[in-house]
């Protein structure tokens, strides 16, 4: 019996298949490296472990972790707790379609093709925007790709973003910028938004884009509509927004305020959190700009006898075509998660998409009144937010965190981390995984533990 | 597979419906335009459909047999390793505790995870016999260039500031220029020779002050290994560049030499392609990156590290880090499949994976050289490129023969690359594959040869078998569709 399960050649195969190929032994396929750099014994890794013994082993090591299913949290920034629906993994885990490779044999890619093509019509109709592409590493890079694309085509090199874009967004996105020598130009936040003045006296006639994300980091709705008259009122800048979808449920799409790229991270539907990725990003654009999208596209088209289907489109934009000159390195992407995802969306549709982001809107809101009323501090409480708002706890974050996992809850996000300014000031995410029980639970602890 | 056109989701809607479950809102609500404000709140629907789940779930079932993929059959698609997925890694992936932690979490929460991303790292390195590994970058491409700007930074650091040119060879995949170019660097080409290898009377040429880096992968694209790697690494140090590995083709030598030792100063590893993370139609990767000792303050931050107390943890503090390349650390649940199938190997193993890999190269192409074109006689690593020079003199074309493998179920080989072989096939089996299989993929590629000499056409109008003939890809491109619009 063989000591791999993975591994059919058995050694009767091998003799067959050595003497056709005129070789003695498996050594002789290798007689081209040379014995200096041929690596002597065996590697020293791990011990290999049987299947049983594999998954005694790793779940020893999940338990370790304190899992959001079995602690209520609060956590957010970027990425979230939400209802998952059951098709989704039932659909994802079809060996179909999570064992293939990317698409290029139209024929026998059909299901995959088509399913990228409905989640790019999903994502264009939420963002509101004319065409998306079929999927980015993630929100992160997402974000810098977009920049790198308004620098591309204006031939402008100065990148204008706000402080309150995602912080390690904005980290992915200079070190992207340093590698194309482009210039970072950060807007200061202001009562948790965009300081609207700061962002007018950066802008000239140098800037490539204009970066805000929408709701932000700090969970605030920034007034995309002053901000475009801002970006735009300069002819060749872009205006870029990072949104959370699931918001986009319920606000007015940056496509209806011209947006020119919207991006950002699948993952609030139908992704887990899965320690910060695999997720999902979404690239979405204007008409004009179809042909300067990194990544893979699918589009429409008939086959010989007339039948609709769906190919890889305008191809000579990437790097197996176009080489140095593509629109990005991009090859592999997010496939399956951008099915994950389509599955997710097709799942709640028109209706349920809205229910879900009121759903987070009210808790949030919610949660915000009950902490008031226990005293604590939220910051710019009366501006407009999502899911996510902010908490002054007067003490070291991390010390509120460590005392609510003692009290079996998952603190929210200390802002300290990122931002000088905000020291002692929590970032808190609540969503419709959070029953008003635990939302209170959680503010009676807060409560209890900042002594409000 | 099904022989009917499958109506787009948008086009089975039907007001009313829904597949979601969302519990009753059980806190008092506000009115919305007290918290967002008129000019914010969303009247126009997005298009999404309104479908029942068990609708739902049909819908996938029918795209589901109107796709392919290693559970189906077949995939010898060159240089993408589509080998077996395990379905223990699917296991083990979907673990609570692996799935539902969030990258924020208080380090002593989430330690099973960070011991977990900290042996793989361990293993890797051994692998590869670098020094130092991130696990951040999301995919291949992603690590190419994450290793490109750690050797720019390493430069700078000099400040050696004139080296603004990567070489890399005439076969290289397209991710690497497009990679070179993300990084701010101009590629350069150097020529292989007669035997498919870099040329090194070349590569002294174009080596110079002005080289940042050579990419190189071993084997090469074409499935050769790179005899003289080691004076390649000489020529490329001896003019101050360094050598990068780009590790797509890693499933071939496993156990039997490594990048580290081969000279290479900075190597990526394709995480979905050797070590068994599912291609998902085309992803998620990873694509972590190791380098020796000298880039090691380069690497992204954070990095995974074991403290003093034996507790994991980040380290931040890295003031030459090239910084962040994704957000949070990489695409862990891949890593996590990574490592159960490292550990369902171990050592001997994943030596085991390699020779087998390279056996089953070797075979098909003893199998098929006859009825070929062989652009290289030498051996070949876990892969190898064949020319269809001589059935395009019959009018049929690489193209037409990927076609007609359609039919007999097999995905067909990577075809036109690398772009130096004219109509090359370029064909990787994989360990995973029997040698039964093998024998009755190249009887029915000969069949098609056979084929192309007496009845061309049933090549040349394949597929026959498919549920959709070939597709107008010059209307997809002229007059873009790239999403549903609503009639």
């Amino acid at each position: 019996m063989s000591e791999f399960r993975y591994l059919p050649v058995t050694e009767e195969d091998r003799r067959e298949m050595l003497d056709v190929i005129g070789a003695q032994s498996d050594e002789d396929l290798f007689s081209d490296v040379p014995d200096k750099i041929r690596f002597k014994g065996e590697l020293k890794l791990e011990p290999k472990l049987s299947e049983p013994e594999l998954i005694r082993f790793l779940t020893g090591l999940a338990k370790k972790n304190v899992s959001t299913s079995d602690y209520p949290s609060f956590l957010g920034a970027g990425i979230y707790d939400h209802y998952i629906p059951s098709v989704v993994d039932s659909v994802i885990s079809r060996g179909e379609f999570y064992t293939a490779y990317t698409p290029y044999q139209a024929e026998v890619s059909q299901g995959e093709l088509q399913a990228i093509f409905e989640f790019q019509s999903l994502i264009c109709e939420l963002t509101g925007m004319e065409a998306a592409n079929s999927s980015m590493y993630d929100g992160s890079t997402s974000l810098a790709e977009a920049a790198l694309l308004s620098s591309n085509v204006t031939r402008n090199q100065k990148i204008i973003v706000s402080e309150a874009v995602h912080p390690e967004y904005r980290q992915v996105l200079a070190t992207y910028a340093h590698g194309r020598r482009l210039k970072i130009v950060t807007v200061p936040e202001k009562g948790g938004r965009t300081d609207l003045q700061a962002l007018e006296a950066a802008i000239d006639d140098q800037a490539a884009c204009v970066i805000v994300q929408y709701p932000n980091f700090f969970g605030q709705i920034e007034p995309l509509k002053e901000i475009e008259t801002i970006a735009h009122g300069k002819k060749k800048v872009k205006l870029i927004v990072a949104s959370n979808p699931l918001s986009l449920g319920l606000l007015i799409p940056p496509g209806a305020f011209n947006a020119d790229i919207v991006v950002g991270d699948c993952q609030p539907l139908g992704i887990s959190e899965s320690f910060g990725g695999p997720h999902c990003g979404y690239f979405a654009v204007s008409k004009k700009l179809i042909r300067k999208v990194p990544g893979r596209l699918v589009g429409e088209t008939v086959d010989d006898q007339g039948q609709r289907g769906y190919v890889l489109t305008l191809q000579a934009r990437e790097q197996h075509i176009r080489r140095e000159k593509a629109t990005s390195n991009i090859c592999s992407n997010q496939a399956l998660n951008a099915l994950a995802s389509s599955v997710a969306m097709n799942a709640f549709g028109k209706k349920g998409i809205r229910e879900l982001a009121e759903q987070n809107i009210q808790k949030a809101h919610y949660a915000v009144r009950q902490i008031k009323a226990e005293g604590i501090a939220v910051s710019n409480d009366h501006s407009s937010y999502f899911n996510e708002f902010v908490i002054d706890c007067g003490k070291p974050v991390s010390e509120v965190n460590h005392a609510l996992l003692e009290k079996g809850i998952i603190g929210g996000y200390d802002l300290g981390e990122s931002y000088g300014q905000h020291k002692n000031k929590m970032l808190v995410a609540v969503t419709e995984m959070r029953s008003k029980g635990e939302i209170d639970q959680f503010v009676e602890s807060l409560g209890g533990i900042i002594g409000g | 597979m099904d022989n009917q056109n499958q109506p787009l989701i948008f086009e089975q809607s039907r007001q009313g419906r829904t597949a979601c479950s969302l519990p009753v809102l059980d806190v008092p609500e506000t009115p919305l335009v007290e918290m967002v404000g008129e000019d914010y709140i969303r009247e126009e629907e997005p298009n999404w459909p309104e479908v029942s789940e068990l609708e739902l779930v049909r819908h996938y079932m029918a795209l589901s047999r109107r796709n392919f993929g290693v559970d189906n059959g077949f995939y010898p698609l060159g240089s993408c390793t589509m080998k077996y997925n395990p379905k223990v890694n699917e296991v083990v992936a979907r673990l609570d505790g692996l799935t539902h932690i969030h990258p924020y979490q208080n380090e002593k929460s989430v330690q099973g995870a960070l011991e977990l991303l900290y042996r793989l790292q361990e293993n890797l390195q051994e692998i590869t016999g670098m020094d130092a590994v991130t696990l951040q970058p999301a995919a291949g491409a992603h690590g190419e260039w994450t290793g490109l700007m750690i050797i720019r930074a390493f430069h700078e650091a000099n400040g050696d500031t004139k080296r603004t040119k990567v070489i890399v060879p005439d076969t290289a995949h397209g991710t690497n220029p497009a990679s070179a170019a993300v990084a701010g660097f101009e590629p350069v080409t150097v020529k292989s020779d007669q035997n498919g290898l870099v040329d090194l009377e070349d590569l002294k040429r174009v080596a110079d002050e002005t080289t940042a880096a050579l990419m190189l992968t071993n084997p090469n694209t074409l499935g050769l290994f790179e005899t003289h790697i080691q004076e390649i690494a000489e020529i490329v140090h001896a003019a101050g560049g360094k050598v990068y590995y780009d590790g797509a083709n890693m499933n071939a030598i496993m156990g039997v030499t490594r990048p580290g030792d081969m000279g290479y100063d900075v190597v990526h590893l394709n995480l979905h392609k050797t070590f068994t993370g599912p291609h998902g139609g085309g992803g998620p990767g990873s694509g972590p990156v190791g380098v020796k000792t000298e880039l090691e303050p380069f690497l992204p931050k954070p990095l995974i590290v074991k403290k003093e107390d034996g507790m994991f943890g980040f380290d931040n503090d890295r003031p030459q880090s090239i910084g962040r390349v994704k957000a949070f650390y990489g695409n862990f649940g891949i890593n996590v499949r990574a490592y159960a199938y490292i550990r369902t190997m171990g050592g001997k193993g994943l030596f085991q994976v390699s020779k087998d890999a390279v056996l089953n190269a070797n075979y098909l192409l003893k199998r098929l050289s006859d009825h070929f074109d062989t652009p290289f006689k030498q051996l070949c690593k876990h892969e190898f490129v064949l020319s269809g020079s001589r059935q395009k003199n019959l009018g049929v074309r690489t193209l037409d023969m990927a076609k007609r493998l359609l039919d007999f179920g097999y995905y067909p080989p990577t075809i036109y690359f690398p772009l130096l072989v004219d109509e090359a096939l370029m064909i990787e089996p994989t360990e995973t594959e029997s040698k039964e299989t093998l024998d009755a993929f190249a009887d029915h590629l000969i069949e098609i040869t056979k084929e192309a000499e007496h009845t061309p056409e049933r090549v040349q109008e394949a597929p026959h078998q498919t549920m959709i003939g070939r597709l107008d890809e010059t209307q997809a491109a002229r007059h873009p569709v790239l999403r549903y619009v609503r009639q």
